[in-house]
């Protein structure tokens, strides 16, 4: 039950979450199907179904993408539409892969996918090189601040596996790759069709000796890839035991949470917003257990030293590491809705960690290109899957850092009040 | 000792499906928890009384009974909800049928699969239920693996696979319309493998169909199904003797067993570990309708 202590079985392994962009062109369907093919993930029954399906459609090959495109609207149309998740693992890791449609229409989706991946595998057609497609989608991946990106460039077996091609691209893509701000960048040269560098390094490409894709995908770090230094617990849930029948529990106040940052100790001092005041932690209790600390992303019930009012949409921090309490927000948006636009006196209903809050957009300071990167400061509105840069005010205070110093704290989404949709996602890079 | 602050897949997975569960218990007025005494449902429950430990689970628990459940596992859901202090509801498929709600399917493949979705709208109606946790994970199914954790269902308890929300971070949309509702499911991105490790770690009880255990069988279509009073059995179906456990838990209908000696949770595992087939694939007839039959259930309200 402890986090220190793990049971047997999940002693060493950890989660890496990953999203795959690119199109069923690239070969991402089949590079999925070989990881989980090679991998053992895929059982009988279903690869059954998939040739059967195959078959039935006239095709000569086993379609690999009827593996993972799940809704019959996706099957009839031979695209994917949505984000479908899929899971494998080896001995070192557990995978959970967000399989993300390419095709700028589903920009949204990918988004969503890229939000809580720690690595993006972009996929490039060696016949090709970089296309407008590939530079969105390693926009979208920065965008989102995924902290590992693998460029995959696919189908060498097609370029005779000349170490020229992959060379040429590593270069291209280097050079947009200035422009952009990627953190750890990893190219691959591989055959998703053939195996060539997916699971084992390749014997047809010598001239490589950097790892096999699912190599690296075993071995990047991402542990220090959370935020343990900046504390924040955003309180959740207030656990209030009721009739409690045993005396000790009469008393009992604990504030639920999952931390968001830092790493929280029975007697530190923490600051309490929006109050300010000042206690310390008595006790941190992960499911139902005491334990020695919290960190990212545990969900754990602190225990203060001191009775003060706090509630659901609070904030947690240390007195002198703290987030800004801030009304005014400059942020970056995806928009996400057909229906309707965003633009200047749009009001919305924001979602940032517990709390929410309304929101009116008293700014739309530019509309971004999302192939060219090309800022249109002439726009006056946000369109379905169109990124820009917006100023919003609030209603209320939030608590909250810039996204690029935390996902979680500097991440927030829009809703319609009307329809209750989800219209947008936002990325904090200013607040006051 | 430095720790490196890594926690285990395990660790990842609860902290998630806590997150998931005081969300919605701060933002919903009427929530209710899924609970068949299957091992999934078996799980959220030890997740639900986790995360709002040392106080009570803030939330009654229903079961959807067609009334083909085994037994032993109708024993074990309400010895566990007494254990926990839990209000158990019960909605049964027979008092729909009883009131004309549901028609009773006939014929050599009659299950009242189907039919429990009747029964759980109406419960959702008359107990006004505005979030329903469900142990669905997405490892199960294709269709699955498409659907939010958040997953909105309309008035009609319709589920739209096209037009669902986005879903970001851990920011989950929980705004909803009078009559319509939102299922959670917060063992989403838990595998069949997990469940098993969590219950190991947790050393959670389960109902004893899960163990090898000697058991009167027949043949049907590929699965062992037990010898039950809601099925008849034809003359080409004779019945025998057969050590198996249960790898899901469903009604006597359409659940089949496998040929297991696996008498531990230990045990179980190696097993799963090692097989090729999915667990619905090898279990349930109910999924083998057609390549969309999940799907189209789910469309209409289904789990």
């Amino acid at each position: 039950m402890s986090a220190v202590s793990p049971g047997p079985l999940a002693s060493r392994m950890d989660i890496l979450r990953f999203a795959t962009a690119g199109s069923v062109d690239d070969g991402k369907s089949t590079l999925i199907g070989r990881l989980l093919y090679d991998s053992k993930s895929i059982f009988a029954d279903q690869l059954e179904a998939v040739e059967r399906t195959s078959r039935d459609r006239g095709e000569d090959y086993t379609n690999l993408a009827l593996l993972t495109d799940g809704l019959r609207a996706e099957r009839e149309q031979g695209i994917t539409i949505d984000v479908a998740y899929r899971y494998f693992a080896t001995p070192r890791r557990k995978f959970i892969i967000a399989d993300t449609p390419g095709h700028i229409q589903y920009t949204r989706n990918m988004v969503t996918g890229a939000s809580t991946a720690d690595l993006a595998v972009v996929l490039v057609d060696a016949r090709n090189g970089l296309t407008e497609q590939s530079r969105r989608h390693a926009f979208l991946t920065t965008l989102l601040r995924v902290p590992h990106m693998v460029l995959a460039v696919n189908k060498m077996d097609l370029v005779d596996y000349q170490a020229e091609v992959f060379e040429r691209i590593c270069e291209e893509f280097s050079a947009f790759a200035t422009r952009l701000d990627i953190g750890d960048l990893t190219f691959v040269p591989i055959s998703a069709l053939h195996g060539d560098n997916v699971v084992d390094r390749s014997a047809n490409m010598p001239w490589y000796d950097g790892p096999s894709l699912l190599h690296h995908l075993e071995h990047v770090h991402i542990a220090s890839d959370r935020n343990l230094i900046d504390v924040r617990f955003p309180v959740q849930y207030v656990i209030r035991p009721q009739a409690a029948t045993d005396a000790a529990l009469h008393d009992y106040r604990g504030y639920a949470g999952q931390v968001a940052g830092g790493v929280l100790k029975p007697g530190d001092e923490v600051l309490h917003l929006p109050s300010g005041f000042t206690t310390k932690v008595r006790a941190v209790e992960w499911a139902g257990q005491p334990v020695a600390e919290a960190f990212a992303p545990m969900s754990v019930t602190l225990l203060l030293d001191d009775d003060v009012d706090i509630s659901r949409g609070d904030m947690i921090s240390r007195p002198n590491n703290r987030p800004a309490v801030a009304q005014d927000i400059e942020a970056m948006v995806c928009w996400m809705s057909s229906d309707q636009v965003l633009a200047k006196r749009s009001r919305l209903v924001v979602k940032h960690t517990s709390r929410t809050v309304k929101a009116i957009v008293t700014d739309l300071h530019y509309r971004i290109d999302v192939n060219t990167l090309h800022r249109d400061e002439s726009a006056t509105q946000l369109g379905l899957n169109e990124v820009g840069r917006v100023r919003l005010r609030l209603t209320q205070p939030i608590f909250c850092d810039p996204y690029a110093r935390n996902r979680t704290t500097g991440g927030l989404i829009l809703i319609d009040e009307a329809t209750n949709a989800t219209v947008g996602a936002a990325m904090i890079t200013d607040a006051r | 000792m430095r720790p490196d602050y890594q926690l285990s897949q395990l660790d990842v997975l609860q902290a998630e499906a806590i997150h998931v569960m005081r969300e919605v218990a701060a933002e919903f007025e009427r929530p209710v928890l899924l609970f068949s005494g299957g091992k999934d449902s078996v799980v959220m429950l030890a997740l639900a009384e986790q995360a709002f430990s040392p106080a009570r689970i803030p939330f009654p628990v229903m079961h959807v009974d067609t009334g083909h459940n085994f037994p032993e596992v109708l024993e074990f859901r309400d010895r566990r909800v007494a254990e926990l202090g839990v209000r158990l509801i019960v909605a049964s498929v027979q008092d729909s049928i009883d009131a004309g709600r549901a028609t009773e399917e006939t014929g050599r493949h009659a299950s009242r699969n189907r039919l429990q979705t009747v029964t759980l709208l109406d419960a959702i109606e008359e107990y006004r239920f505005d979030a329903l946790f469900g142990g669905a994970r997405r490892d199960e199914e294709k269709a699955r693996a498409k659907e939010r954790v958040f997953s909105f269902r309309d008035e009609f308890g319709q589920w739209d696979p096209k037009n669902q929300r986005p879903e970001l971070w851990n920011l989950y949309n929980t705004r909803i319309r009078r009559g319509e509702h939102i299922r959670v499911f917060p063992l989403s991105n838990w595998t069949e493998l997990d469940v098993w490790a969590y219950i190991e770690r947790e050393e959670l009880d389960l109902p004893g169909i899960y163990f090898a255990h000697q058991r009167p069988v027949f043949e049907r279509d590929g699965l062992l199904l037990a010898e039950n009073p809601y099925v008849t059995r034809g003359g080409d179906e004779p019945l025998f003797t057969a050590t198996v456990r249960y790898r899901t838990v469903g009604d006597m209908t359409c659940t089949g067993a496998v040929a297991s000696t696996a008498g531990t949770v230990a045990e179980v595992i190696a097993e799963v570990a090692a097989t090729r087939i999915t667990e619905r694939g090898q279990t349930r007839a109910d999924d083998r309708t057609s390549e969309a039959a999940m799907e189209d259930r789910k469309r209409e309200g289904y789990f």
